[in-house]
């Protein structure tokens, strides 16, 4: 483990490329981001903050804060940084980092779980199995849900990458091994 | 498109087919109207949402979101989204993996484990850009035989939609056209309102992480709509649809309010403006329910 500048290189730069994860740097705290961010309204979120603290390497304080999770990642920052900071992506890869670290909330590894179940963050159930039909539909879309080897081609996926593991994901229960409290340790 | 009929896949994602099926059932019956025929994709999956999985865990999210493009590609088609979330999804894992051979090569070894292969031969689009600029304006205005006249509509485009602009490819995202020329097309006003750009609230896991404060935004960004006079809001994308229209449930149950705002996708509301019934176009089985004004 590096600092959390090189973690966020390292990680995201595998998918983004490293140079897009950089950009972390050229900020220089004009706020811009926080001026136009909808989260900021109404939450402790602060963008112009989160990316100082990155920048200063305060792995820590930053995981530990709720308000992390607040971005509902519009990408207002993103298209107005005047130094080109890639702020979503980075706001991503940050949370990514965190999640690694047990920094998730139940709600939030409960949507793994339904994937993992169903192959959808939002299945159907009966309820709904009636307004498909309502409007003239099978009862089920033909995806994950319905085809059984279809949705353990996505549950080879999570194996793969280890997703199960970070959310504690127990196969013989096909739930969370424990569900209790805000975060997994 | 009526003389050259041409097939896309429908990448339906999970709010549209799971909760909101009269998006699905609208947009498929508008685009077969017009001679675009609409193929499903058989074993697809949550896209998966690009502000949750992928602040969860990007090597997670990108095989997922390249095994639904795959299924695209063996069928030969390009895709089309009811979702920004979708949308977002998968165009940025196209994107990424067109743009860069050692992802694609990673990602493909996870994809090779079950015998699929990303190959970069489809292409995403939204729904809404296909009624826009391929089915065209003039072709949908020739077609509106219950024109919404008198109608005052309050565009909502959520954020995937446009952003990134550098991978959408709609023009600024600060000064969007496609959802006002579509509304405009059916006879309605669009009208302005305070903070129109505004995100609904429920995206990057904000809903999952806290839905009254997610609820706050979406209160704002009604009354907003309401107090420009505006009859209803209609957008392109059925997670803003599930935190604009139930979150309207949550809310009055949550903080006492009593709201009744008409949200409609655009297939919806370009569906009644056709002749197409509430009820063909799910907008009875929603919270939400629709004034006399939008059905006459």
């Amino acid at each position: 483990m590096g600092t959390l500048y090189e973690d966020i290189v390292d990680h995201g730069g595998e998918v983004f490329g490293k140079e897009h994860m950089e950009t972390l740097m050229l900020c220089v705290q004009c706020g811009k981001c926080t001026g136009g961010c909808p989260s900021g309204r109404y939450t402790a979120f602060r963008t112009r903050k989160l990316f100082r603290m990155a920048q200063e390497d305060m792995r820590e304080e930053i995981f530990n804060a709720p308000e992390l999770w607040f971005c509902s990642t519009c990408f207002t920052c993103y298209e107005r940084c005047p130094k080109g900071v890639k702020t979503t992506d980075l706001i991503r890869v940050i949370r990514n980092l965190a999640a690694k670290a047990g920094h998730m909330s139940v709600p939030h590894r409960m949507i793994g779980v339904y994937v993992l179940k169903t192959g959808h963050a939002v299945p159907v159930g009966e309820p709904q199995m009636k307004l498909r039909k309502a409007v003239g539909l099978d009862e089920m879309a033909p995806t994950t849900q319905k085809y059984k080897e279809q949705l353990e081609q996505v549950q080879e996926i999570f194996r793969t990458t280890h997703y199960d593991a970070m959310i504690d994901f127990d196969w013989n229960t096909m739930n969370l091994r424990e569900a209790e409290g805000d975060e997994k340790k | 498109m009526s003389e050259e009929a041409k097939e896309y896949a429908f990448f339906l994602g999970c709010i549209t087919p799971n909760r909101y099926p009269g998006i699905e059932a609208a947009t498929k019956r508008i685009f077969k109207e017009f001679g675009i025929e609409t193929k499903e994709m058989v074993g697809a999956s949550c896209c998966p949402a690009p502000g949750v999985f992928g602040s969860f865990d990007m090597h997670t999210w990108l095989p997922v979101a390249a095994r639904n493009l795959c299924i695209a590609e063996e069928m030969g088609l390009e895709i089309y989204v009811t979702c920004n979330g979708c949308y977002g999804s998968l165009q940025e894992a196209d994107h990424l993996l067109k743009d860069h051979p050692k992802l694609k090569e990673k990602t493909n070894e996870v994809l090779g484990k079950f015998g699929r292969e990303f190959k970069g031969t489809t292409k995403v689009h939204h729904s809404i850009v296909i009624l826009h600029d391929v089915i065209g304006l003039d072709k949908l205005k020739e077609r509106m035989t219950k024109p919404m006249n008198d109608v005052n509509v309050a565009v909502h485009y959520g954020c995937h939609f446009l952003k990134p602009s550098e991978v959408r490819g709609h023009g600024s995202s600060e000064t969007p056209y496609i959802m006002e020329d579509l509304v405009k097309v059916t006879g309605a006003k669009e009208v302005d309102y305070k903070d129109k750009l505004m995100c609904c609230g429920a995206g990057g896991g904000n809903r999952t992480a806290d839905t009254p404060q997610s609820l706050e935004w979406t209160r704002q960004k009604l009354v907003n709509a309401i107090e420009a006079g505006c009859d209803c809001m209609v957008h392109p994308c059925a997670f803003c649809h599930l935190q604009l229209d139930r979150g309207q449930d949550e809310m009055n149950k949550a903080f006492g309010t009593t709201f009744n705002f008409p949200i409609l996708f655009a297939t919806q509301f370009l569906g009644l403006a056709m002749g197409l019934s509430q009820t063909e176009c799910g907008l009875d089985i929603q919270t939400t329910t629709m004034p006399e004004k939008l059905l006459k």
